[in-house]
């Protein structure tokens, strides 16, 4: 509980639901604490309550709202972009700036090693600590941003290296210098452009999936989830401010708008679901991270073997067709001549 | 700073027994595109934003038959019957109102010549989606209204002689916001323009994604480009004209990538709301802010083009692009 030393260490991020899991944490270190100073062996009473602590964990996660999935997408202890490029990346070189405006630190692009594959990595970048947050902005890009990223596509693209895209944005900076250079140009120009990216593109939705600004580096060959992470059109606030004027509302609206990842399985938006960790990222992040790597891996193996012709025609095609699940829409008149691009 | 994906203060009181054609606020928006592009109007009066987009689209004044209304952006009480022969067009300050779908396809095209395709999709409620009254309920009422099927309309028609494809978003429907029919139609849309070697025009006035359609929504900015791609390759030749408001999820795809990109004098153009980023950054906008003419100054768009303009100018560059 919030009162508890340990609070800091463990649970956190004021997640409601993982209060009980919290309790038994701090009563797990509290005894912890007493075996060592009293040299008392307890160590029973402490297995029972880890046995506890994982049967709580368990029955928290397997009954998830889409809400407190949000919150775990948003969880200040899960992974970000500077620790996975820490973590899984053999080599890491980083490429900055747009060549044009600036450098937006939301948006980290550089050449990237793991295991023998290189790639070229576009992340959007949070930040750990407060002073990195306010350094990029957490996670909400500029156009410079966008048009780095797209800078570095292009290079990629040049390179035949293909593109590992981490997704995790609250959305875009809705800010007046961010419209003056044209914010919905440069996410718009980012979309058209990776259709054409003759590259295989990667892209896995780390956290948060906020709108047109996850989309501005989320056009991809395999576009994969988190299991907590979320990804939508809109922030479930920002859906309740509008529906209801009310944001305490904003858990019937993450309800309403399918953001979970299962969802957008269900709805052909995302390929597939890399697991977490029980009870989150956040509790063991670099198990995380290690799904993560290896979802990577595999991948980039498979899409090596598609000729870029190929790719591109079957980017369009998984694009054109995404919505038209149950064949209502007449059938795109060009989409058998995808190939002859 | 999760304030950022706040989007709080939607001012302008919506109705859900909205008037015929009357761009109204709208209820879809996404975060960012939060549009409530009727209330930039609002330079002037920055201490109420709230309620003077209230008063301006009180039902009074925007009513059908009311023989006067304000205008939007000068303030400037206007006979309706004199805005409706100057094509709803300020006489005091040339504001160029959101011209409902059926009224902006008779502007541009030659008299006789629209064949609209397309025009049986409908919307689909694919999230059961639910507020006060079910998305499903809200696509019958908008349908009775409107008669129309959707946002979207398009299909093939002449502008001083030259056939073209023509696409319009049209704000009175569930103010133009982007769905999944949207999105397949303007995607059919283009592939027709591909199959006939036709320009593609296209029309905007929209407040972005449709929050009812969640994540498919967002995925038509996708969908929208990667039909623009294809027809990029294949060498057609696309004009975007923005009209007021045109924001979120349209600006940032198709109304944005096509070859030329036009706007009408004093249309809002933007990615967020201008309400949502007052709200973000907690100070005013300046004057002029994300209207067609800033834009232009920020290099954004490459022209304006006032209405009374707007059929020359497409015939003119549909010219230019049959090459010399």
């Amino acid at each position: 509980m919030s009162e508890s030393p340990k609070s800091n260490e463990v649970g956190v991020g004021g997640m409601a639901f993982e209060r009980p899991i919290e309790e038994i944490e701090a009563k797990i270190s509290e005894l912890e604490s007493l075996s060592q100073s009293t040299k008392l062996d307890i160590s029973s009473e402490i297995d029972a309550l880890n046995k506890r602590l994982r049967e709580q964990i368990e029955a928290t996660y397997a009954r998830l709202g889409a809400w407190d999935r949000v919150n775990v997408a948003r969880n200040s202890k899960r992974p970000v972009a500077s620790e996975y490029i820490a973590t899984i990346l053999d080599d890491f070189f980083e490429l900055h700036g747009d060549r044009a405006f600036g450098d937006d630190r939301a948006i980290v692009t550089g050449l990237a090693t793991v295991e023998g594959r290189r790639f070229m990595l576009v992340a959007h970048r949070k930040g750990r600590t407060t002073k990195e947050r306010l350094d990029c902005n957490f996670g909400c890009a500029h156009p410079e941003g966008y048009r780095k990223a797209l800078r570095k596509m292009r290079l990629a693209e040049k390179m035949g290296l293909p593109i590992v895209s981490f997704v995790n944005t609250p959305g875009a900076y809705p800010g007046i210098g961010a419209e003056e250079r044209g914010q919905a140009m440069a996410i718009a120009e980012n979309i058209l452009a990776m259709f054409a990216l003759r590259v295989p593109i990667l892209v896995i939705v780390i956290g948060e999936g906020g709108s047109g600004g996850a989309l501005g580096i989320g056009v991809g060959d395999r576009v994969l989830m988190m299991e907590y992470a979320y990804y939508s059109v809109i922030s479930p606030e920002g859906c309740a401010a509008i529906l209801w004027k009310d944001g305490e509302r904003s858990p019937d609206a993450a309800e309403a708008l399918k953001l979970t990842a299962n969802d957008l399985l269900r709805l052909g938006v995302v390929d597939g679901i890399i697991p977490e960790p029980l009870g989150g990222a956040h509790r063991a992040p670099d198990d995380a991270m290690r799904q993560v790597k290896a979802a990577i891996l595999s991948a980039l193996d498979e899409l090596a073997l598609v000729p870029p012709d190929e790719l591109v025609a079957a980017r369009y095609r998984k694009y054109r067709t995404m919505a038209a699940i149950d064949g209502r829409f007449p059938a795109p008149p060009s989409a058998g001549r995808a190939d002859d691009r | 700073m999760d304030e950022t994906k706040e989007i709080p203060t939607p001012s302008a009181d919506r109705r859900d027994d909205a008037v015929p054609s009357a761009p109204r606020e709208n209820e879809i928006v996404s975060k960012e595109e939060e549009s409530d592009a009727e209330d930039a109007g609002n330079e002037k009066a920055p201490e109420r934003p709230s309620r003077l987009s209230r008063l301006r689209f009180s039902k009074k004044k925007d009513m059908p038959g009311g023989l006067w209304l304000k205008c939007e952006s000068c303030g400037q009480v206007i006979y309706r019957k004199e805005l409706e022969e100057k094509g709803r067009v300020c006489p005091a300050c040339d504001f160029h109102f959101t011209l409902p779908g059926s009224d902006r396809i008779r502007a541009t095209l030659d008299e006789g010549t629209w064949r609209e395709e397309y025009a049986d999709l409908t919307p689909l409620d694919r999230l059961e989606f639910s507020e006060k009254v079910s998305y499903a309920e809200k696509i019958q009422n908008t349908l009775k209204r409107t008669g129309q099927n959707e946002a979207y309309l398009c299909g093939r028609g002449k502008i001083l002689g030259r056939p073209v494809v023509l696409g319009v978003l049209d704000f009175s429907f569930m103010g133009g916001s982007m769905g999944e029919v949207v999105g397949e139609k303007f995607a059919l849309a283009v592939e027709l323009a591909e199959r006939e070697s036709l320009p593609m025009i296209s029309f905007t006035s929209s407040g972005g994604a449709r929050m009812h359609e969640g994540v498919i929504s967002l995925m038509q900015m996708a969908k929208t480009c990667a039909a623009l791609d294809r027809f990029n390759a294949a060498g057609g030749f696309s004009v975007s004209v923005m009209t007021h408001p045109t924001t979120g999820g349209v600006t940032a795809s198709f109304a944005s990538v096509c070859d030329i990109t036009l706007a009408e004098p004093g249309a809002l153009i933007g990615f967020a709301g201008p309400r949502v980023i007052a709200t973000t950054i907690k100070q005013e906008l300046p004057p002029g802010f994300q209207r067609a003419e800033f834009m232009l100054e920020k290099g954004m768009i490459d022209a304006i083009v006032r209405r009374t303009d707007l059929r020359d100018t497409l015939a003119k560059l549909v010219d230019y692009a049959g090459g010399d």
